[in-house]
């Protein structure tokens, strides 16, 4: 690049949380308009930088970092994110920060309103001036242009589609003058492919003005494709600093995880046609917010790793959310020969299904409680496990030794990272709590156990463990398993037979060595026989 | 993103919103014929208490919008506004001027338990409605005292007609005939021999232009953002304490107003539990009108506080017609202001299931793009 000084440099960045170093003498440099990936599993440290570089409360409420951070050659020190924001640094969060009942203008200039002196002012104060929403309208359609999107300013966001209400955020962002440096954390994560190329297409429009771009995605292509430098970060250091054109995904793939990513693990002897049908699903439908699911049947045999796949939104989540009762849902569902009251929750429970959801933290876990009340607690709620009798029985007690032991047993089974069994499960990060949700169910010793896109949001390593640990506990166990993943190779490499939804029904169920190109067909099956489908998506 | 409704789906959605208010406006059409009233009769009356009472139904708008829900802490207002008229009183500075007297003086008092309640609720957020009742029973003891021990020995009262025989302490109700009608009158006016208080109608009208306003600055602004959501607010660098504080002080000083303007109609101050009953009344007026907790709006003041008043004019002669007695008139009144708290509240709740209900049979049935 040029040798112009560097906009943004940080340098021997150093950081401890709770004891744990999770950043170790990280420095790198950020040229104007350049795009920088910044790529790392779980917990490699990521999300740490940037809230330095943003100076967010959690690092100084937790004793501050060590090292310098300079923009345009100054040393700055950001007390709270608005420092930061003065100086011209944005990021886009992964959750949406937006006020729904606001519109795209009232949001993008949230607490930035363009006003107007009146009388009062004088004797108030500033916050008595007068929007002027006009301006304000003019701003934000400026801003969304600049974006080449095309989403009305005065729209609600609570009536957007998803991707428009990640733009609006972006939006939001770059709509200031000062901004320099812009910091993206999974900005692609709720996007459908065609949404997520028009924002790669208006990042680079934004780094050609100027604008630096710090790009963090678990989807590695991605960062290949608008990235100029990559740097690699691992366990809280930087392994590699590396110009895109140098590398490729592998390379990338492999410094961030330091070990050959293995989850082509070969399909297995252990599943057998003739054995006797465990599950039965007839005509099931679900009422499930964006994953509906309309007429789905299959059957699933004993000891089975059974695969539901599909696009996004097609209804697969929407499956086992309906058979667990977490969503009002309808049709037949047989388990062992017996039906299953569908919508109650504890019945499905009760009949020895058990499900590791696809929302850890609203439904997965009690994120303020350590780790060993999660991992023991649907099995001591629904199976009076870990309770011991008092007075022959009349009251129970909780059996605290019992729970810390299965839990230490688990911590190490599984790998879980943590400082010990009373650890808050917030505490954790996604891939450890993703594994604390497996124990969880695991401690149920369910004979039907449903487990909804369990690697979502981990990173490259920690899938590879969660995936061994799912195929151990059904090779050892002989559970049957029903697992639902919006990756397809993920499928391809655990599950015996593949369910590929569609529309809210099952497009066909293929083996997993069937060719990609079949599974691809089937997720775009319908798309062929109605043309007006696809232009609906645009 | 536009979804049509069928008719039958959209005339449920009008009476699921509107619930409240088209059950009063039912009941309200049977009793008015039963009562036997005049037009002219309920229409004066009407006049007379929409002036009264607007002025309190209004100050609760504002930690509606600011996300806190129903300020039952406007009593805290009240109070501060009846202790400013018995200090006026005790001057003996009469009419307007005594009023606005009362006003000045009261505000300071307004404004600092304002903030005190504010800084509370601060510390109870998602548990507003219920801190600030509490809050109001805790005020009501420390203005007993005051009113009961301290007026008259540490507050020096020189007017014999205020204190109890024993020589401190208020009396249990005052007489406020210097001061009675006085805004009310202040610019006479009848039209068809209905009398209309001209001035109390601008006062209402002001303020309901401040509302209005209001909405437009960026103080309001920002507390309709902290109203939807404090998190993305404080992100945004909105100050999201001290503009909860600000809504419950204007309230609490609206509210202050309010008391005055209520209190210069009715005549007389009922002194020890005068203000109790304030904020309950104005919630269910505020209710009837078709506000719920979450979304409050100015025509909803005055849709509520005509019906809640119409309620009660009509009720008692409706009860005493169909059951020979009047008594369940007073009975009626606070037996229907606390269950339309109570419905209001489950309503909204019911009223949100059905709104996700909806929200789900829409994406079963449809195509979604």
């Amino acid at each position: 690049m040029t040798q112009q000084q560097p906009l943004l440099k940080m340098q021997g960045i150093t950081k401890e949380y709770f004891g744990n170093r999770v950043l170790t003498d990280v420095s790198l440099d950020l040229n104007r308009g350049e795009v920088l990936g910044l790529v790392g599993e779980n917990g490699a440290g990521k999300s740490t930088l940037m809230n330095i570089l943003f100076g967010m409360s959690v690092i100084t409420q937790t004793g501050g970092y060590a090292g310098k951070v300079y923009i345009d050659g100054k040393e700055v020190n950001f007390q709270n994110p608005f420092d930061a924001l003065k100086a011209g640094i944005g990021m886009v969060h992964q959750e949406f920060s937006l006020i729904p009942g606001f519109t795209a203008t009232e949001n993008i200039l949230l607490n930035g309103e363009i006003l107007h002196d009146n009388i009062v002012t004088k004797l108030f104060g500033p916050r008595l001036k007068t929007l002027d929403l006009p301006e304000m309208r003019a701003i934000a359609a400026k801003s969304i242009e600049l974006l080449g999107v095309e989403i009305s300013p005065d729209t609600l966001v609570a009536e957007m589609p998803v991707g428009h209400r990640q733009f609006t955020e972006l939006a939001r962002e770059i709509h200031r003058p000062e901004m320099k440096v812009l910091v993206l954390d999974e900005p692609t994560a709720v996007l459908t492919e065609s949404e997520a190329e028009v924002l790669l297409t208006s990042l680079r429009r934004l780094a050609a003005t100027g604008i630096a771009i710090i790009f963090i995605t678990h989807r590695l292509q991605e960062i290949l494709d608008i990235c100029d430098r990559i740097v690699i970060l691992r366990d809280g250091q930087v392994v590699k600093e590396i110009a895109t054109h140098d590398t490729d995904i592998g390379q990338v793939a492999e410094l961030m995880v330091g070990r050959s990513v293995d989850t082509k693990a070969s399909t297995t002897a252990t599943y057998d046609t003739q054995q006797e049908t465990v599950l039965a699903v007839e005509h099931l439908w679900v009422d499930m917010p964006g994953e509906t699911v309309r007429d789905v049947s299959f059957e699933v045999h004993k000891g089975e790793i059974f695969g539901i796949g599909g696009l996004a939104g097609q209804g697969k989540l929407g499956i086992p959310n309906g058979i667990m009762g977490l969503c009002p849902a309808g049709g037949t569902v047989i388990l062992h020969g017996k039906p299953i009251h569908l919508d109650d929750p504890a019945a499905a429970l009760a009949a020895g299904m058990a499900f590791v959801s696809e929302d850890r933290r609203g439904v997965g876990l009690l994120m303020e409680e350590p780790l060993d009340w999660n991992i023991a607690f649907t099995a001591m709620q629904v199976q009076n496990k870990f309770l011991r009798p008092l007075l022959g029985g009349l009251i129970k007690w909780r059996d605290d030794r019992a729970i810390r032991k299965v839990t230490r047993e688990y911590i190490e089974a599984l790998e879980i990272k943590c400082t010990g069994v009373e650890q808050p499960a917030q505490e954790l990060s996604g891939g450890n709590q993703q594994k604390v949700c497996l124990a969880k169910a695991f401690a149920v010793e369910p004979n039907l156990l449903f487990v909804s896109e369990p690697t979502r949001g981990i990173d490259v390593g920690a899938k590879a463990l969660v995936l061994k640990a799912l195929r151990r506990y059904n090779s050892e166990n002989g559970t049957t398993i029903v697992m639902v993943s919006s990756e397809l190779e993920e499928l391809r490499s655990i599950c015996d037979r593949i369910a590929i939804v569609d529309e809210g029904r099952v497009a066909g169920i293929l083996p997993p060595a069937a060719t990609a190109k079949e599974f691809g067909m089937l997720m775009i099956g319908k798309l062929k026989n109605a043309d007006d489908k696809v232009v609906s998506h645009a | 993103m536009t979804r049509k409704y069928g008719l039958k789906d959209g005339l449920s959605r009008f009476f699921i919103n509107n619930a409240v208010p088209i059950i009063f406006i039912i009941f309200i059409a049977f009793a008015i014929p039963i009562s036997g009233f005049s037009g002219p009769y309920l229409i004066q009356e009407l006049f007379i208490r929409v002036g009264r009472d607007s002025f309190l139904v209004l100050s609760l708008l504002l930690p509606i919008m600011a996300g806190m829900g129903i300020n039952f802490g406007m009593v805290l207002g009240a109070m501060s506004g009846q202790i400013a008229i018995i200090l006026v009183l005790n001057w003996g500075v009469p009419g307007i001027g005594g009023l606005f007297l009362a006003m000045a003086v009261a505000t300071p008092m307004a404004v600092l338990l304002g903030w005190f309640s504010g800084v509370v609720l601060n510390k109870a957020k998602g548990r507003e409605m219920v801190t600030s009742m509490m809050l109001g029973f805790f005020i009501s003891g420390i203005y007993q005292l005051i009113v009961l021990y301290f007026m008259g020995k540490l507050i020096p009262i020189h007017n014999p007609v205020l204190v109890l025989s024993r020589g401190y302490g208020i009396r249990n109700a005052l007489s406020l005939l210097t001061m009675r009608l006085s805004l009310d009158n202040l610019i006479p006016l009848k039209i068809a021999g209905i009398s209309i208080p001209v001035a109390t109608y601008v006062m209402i009208g002001l303020l309901c232009l401040f509302i209005w306003w209001f909405g437009k600055t960026k103080l309001g602004h920002d507390m309709r953002a902290v109203g939807q959501d404090m998190g993305v607010s404080e992100d945004s660098g909105i100050k999201v304490e001290r503009t909860r504080i600000l809504a419950i002080i204007l309230s609490t000083v609206l509210a202050c107003y309010g008391q005055i303007v209520y209190l210069q109609n009715i005549g007389t101050l009922n002194t020890y539990n005068g203000a109790d009953q304030t904020a309950t009344f104005a919630a269910a007026a505020l209710l009837i009108g078709g506000a719920s907790v979450v979304s409050a709006s100015i025509p909803n003041v005055f849709i509520g506080v005509v019906l809640f008043h119409l309620m009660f004019l009509v009720s008692p002669m409706a009860g005493k017609n169909l059951m020979g007695s009047a008594m369940i008139g007073e009975y009626f009144r606070v037996f229907v202001s606390y269950g339309v708290i109570a419905l209001a509240l489950a309503l909204y709740a019911w009223k949100r299931l059905k709104e996700r209900e909806r929200a789900r049979r829409s994406l079963r049935g449809g195509k979604e793009s």
